[in-house]
């Protein structure tokens, strides 16, 4: 009988993006039990949202995350729109729908280079960084930011597609038809690659329907599962828009690390094409429903009721749920469900029958964003550890609930 | 007599210090070549110097679990183990200064050495993923040892069958006479069965390449050194730099031992120096072939798979390379 012992992962770790504690139960190589422990990175936006007018939260939900701010802003945006019951033109619709896209491409990039970096293929990380510029540089023509573009707004959009960022969408999209397949081919020729993400962190179609995994996560699994496709939002309606899943592609879906990543490639391929569309059928018009800031400002505080938002973003789908009182200038509350927390679920069926070597590369294989998902922390102020059960938490969530709403 | 050995000790301290700066240097170069093949800039060419440099005026820690005297010594008997076999390997048409006194043998058993006292050190400084680490080593270790002796072994046969002069296991036999030169076809078919095995043992050897899992960054977090620091730290760098010399310098010793110096008709002095600095270049291109490029154009293996992939292909060339030689020299 071999010895047990326990390794984190974690909290800080080069294999990880965002801190996140995966301890290890191992012997010698081979995991034999995963706790995950989250926690590290709470921030408390939901509770300074209540302090802020809609206006103000779209820039705090920007910074909900840094790589899919603009999926976070989009679900915000159409949960107040949703609450308020505020129109948005066509030609909004498009450039939204084109800067979503934008984003889903820089983020699968990024995820795949840092998929090959967790594998030990530096110069599959370095040709992955070098690509992601391009779509940065459209990015930055279109709003003038790298990360947070500030681009959505209630109502409509703030920038509008000038003939300079047209022509700049288009050598982006002539560059990536060209440049993005070597890549491609690099990564998905490499035996090394295969070895190390082939039938490593497998996750059933079965059990990806039973925890609800979302996203390119659950599409690898061969869940056909794609909010563009099955409630379309924005002008997602306007083209057809299939989920990729691997069966599709190559027959048979393993639900493994190596699924997950060509599910990204295919995907990146697919924004291609719904750019292209976007950019044909970009309709002409007004791209805000109302200009004036303090004229959305007074008819939002007299809206009163809930909306609620999903939209697919490049890890899954992201839901806003926001509450509008009427008389109320601020938002009264506002939920948010990042798609990591749906996913990070999976994560303990992922590392069965794995090694230790394999772990990193499992954790980020759903692409988590951790900052995304962390929505409450419990703390004892004389240091204590203690475990809360389920029910002790929903009760403690409503006794907190009820006491920030003064009933 | 006091004179000989005088004149040994100038002459190998001046190689040793030699040998630092160059697997130094080649360690920079290696840097920048890798960073190109990457389209990156890379760090200028003395990075690996002022690395070290500023690790020596950094404080060394031992961890509270750590066995002191090990974790301290590990560091030492690997930097010097790894230099002294720079002592017995033939630079040129220079024979190797401690040339009768120890063979190939003695050079695959210093290799061992050192690598054996970084895992001492992993294991030694109580850390569960430094143990990990030192585990890896030993099992990758013990995966290549299998196909660097059925080269080492078959080489020497050769040398002793086909009456190479000099002794069988010695460097100096082969840097002074081809290996290609000496047998027929199926024989140089053979060496170059041997060739490729060898070769595939560098990455194991070095730890670089798609067999860096030992110190795998970003799995077990540098692995067997996260516990190091300051001079400690400083002596595995320079462990792993003299590794990646000493691998690109057998091979040269073993396989290219070609003089420039005689081909041009040189004598004296002249064709020490020009055949010194001709093995250092043909040192540099084995290193940029063989490490470097290896490193780059690969991701890492899983232990299993590195084990694997030594233990069954790699030995299964070198031996498949010995019966070719065989088959050469006794039919």
């Amino acid at each position: 009988m071999e010895k047990k012992y326990k390794i984190p992962i974690g909290p800080v770790h080069v294999g990880l993006k965002e801190p996140i504690t995966a301890w290890l139960d191992l012997e010698g190589e081979k995991i034999v039990g995963a706790t995950v422990r989250p926690g590290a990175i709470h921030r408390g936006i939901e509770y300074m949202a209540r302090d802020r007018n809609p206006i103000q939260v779209i820039y705090l939900s920007e910074r909900i995350c840094g790589i899919c701010s603009f999926s976070h802003i989009m679900a915000f945006v159409r949960a107040v729109e949703d609450a308020a019951t505020i129109p948005v033109p066509p030609r909004a619709q498009y450039i939204r729908t084109l800067v979503l896209e934008l984003e889903r491409l820089h983020s699968h990039m990024l995820w795949a280079g840092v998929a090959c970096y967790t594998i030990g293929f530096d110069s599959a990380f370095h040709l992955g960084m070098v690509l992601r510029e391009k779509v940065m540089d459209v990015l930055e023509a279109l709003s003038g930011n790298r990360v947070n573009y500030g681009v959505g707004t209630v109502g409509g959009v703030r920038w509008d597609i000038t003939p300079a960022v047209a022509k700049s969408v288009k050598d982006m999209l002539r560059y990536y038809r060209r440049e993005f397949s070597p890549f491609y081919d690099v990564v998905t020729g490499d035996p090394i690659a295969l070895a190390r993400m082939r039938n490593v962190g497998v996750l059933t179609y079965e059990e990806a329907v039973r925890h609800t995994a979302v996203g390119p996560t659950a599409r690898a699994s061969g869940v056909r599962c794609d909010l563009r496709k099955t409630s379309p939002y924005e002008a997602y309606g306007d083209f057809s828009v299939e989920a990729i899943v691997p069966q599709d592609f190559y027959g048979k879906a393993y639900g493994d690390v190596f699924d997950r990543f060509l599910v990204r490639v295919h995907e990146v391929y697919q924004s291609l094409e719904i750019i292209d569309h976007v950019m044909e059928g970009l309709p002409e018009g007004e791209i805000l429903w109302e200009k004036n800031l303090n004229k959305v400002l007074a008819y939002t505080k007299k809206a009163e009721g809930t909306g609620i938002a999903s939209i697919e973003a490049p890890r899954g789908d992201d839901t806003h749920v926001v509450h509008l009182a009427a008389g109320d200038e601020n938002v009264t509350w506002w939920k948010v469900r990042a798609p990591t927390y749906a996913n990070a679920v999976s994560w303990p069926l992922m590392f069965r029958n794995n090694e230790l070597a394999d772990a990193p590369l499992i954790i980020n294989s759903i692409d988590p964003c951790i900052s995304c998902m962390e929505r409450m922390l419990i703390t004892d102020a004389s240091g204590e550890k203690s475990v809360v059960t389920r029910t002790e938490l929903l009760d403690k969530c409503r006794e907190k609930t009820r006491r920030l709403m003064g009933k | 007599m006091i004179i000989n050995l005088i004149m040994r000790l100038v002459a190998g301290s001046a190689l040793l210090l030699l040998v630092l700066v160059l697997a130094f240097f080649f360690d920079g170069a290696d840097r920048i070549v890798s960073a190109r093949m990457q389209r990156r800039y890379g760090p200028p060419i003395w990075q690996p110097f002022y690395d070290f440099l500023k690790l020596l005026g950094k404080e060394n820690i031992v961890p509270r679990h750590a066995t002191p005297w090990a974790f301290n010594g590990a560091p030492w008997m690997a930097a010097a183990s790894a230099l002294l076999i720079f002592l017995y390997i033939p630079i040129g048409s220079l024979p190797p200064i401690l040339g009768g006194e120890g063979d190939i043998i003695l050079i695959l058993y210093l290799l061992i050495l050192s690598a054996a006292s970084m895992a001492v050190g992993g294991f030694a400084s109580g850390n569960p993923i430094a143990n990990v680490g030192a585990q890896r080593e030993m099992i990758l270790m013990m995966s290549y040892e299998l196909p660097l002796a059925v080269v080492a072994s078959t080489l020497a046969w050769i040398a002793y069958k086909t009456g190479m002069p000099g002794e069988p296991f010695s460097l100096e036999t082969f840097s002074g006479m081809s290996v290609w030169s000496v047998l027929g076809k199926s024989g140089v078919v053979g060496v170059a069965c041997l060739f490729a095995a060898l070769v595939l043992v560098v990455p194991g050897e070095t730890g670089k390449g798609p067999m860096d899992i030992p110190e795998a960054k970003t799995e077990i977090l540098e692995g067997l050194i996260i516990e190091y620091s300051g001079t400690n730290l400083a002596l595995f760098k320079v462990t792993f730099a003299l590794r990646s010399l000493i691998m690109a310098s057998l091979i040269v010793a073993l396989f290219f031992p070609w003089s420039l110096g005689r081909m041009i008709g040189f004598g004296g002095i002249f064709l020490f120096a020009l055949d010194f600095v001709f093995f250092w270049v043909k040192v540099f291109l084995v290193y940029m072939a063989v490490i470097t490029f290896m490193r780059t154009a690969f991701g890492r293996f899983k232990i299993w798979q590195a084990s694997e992939f030594y233990i069954i292909k790699v030995a299964g060339l070198s031996l498949a390379g010995m019966i070719l030689v065989s088959v050469d020299l006794l039919l």
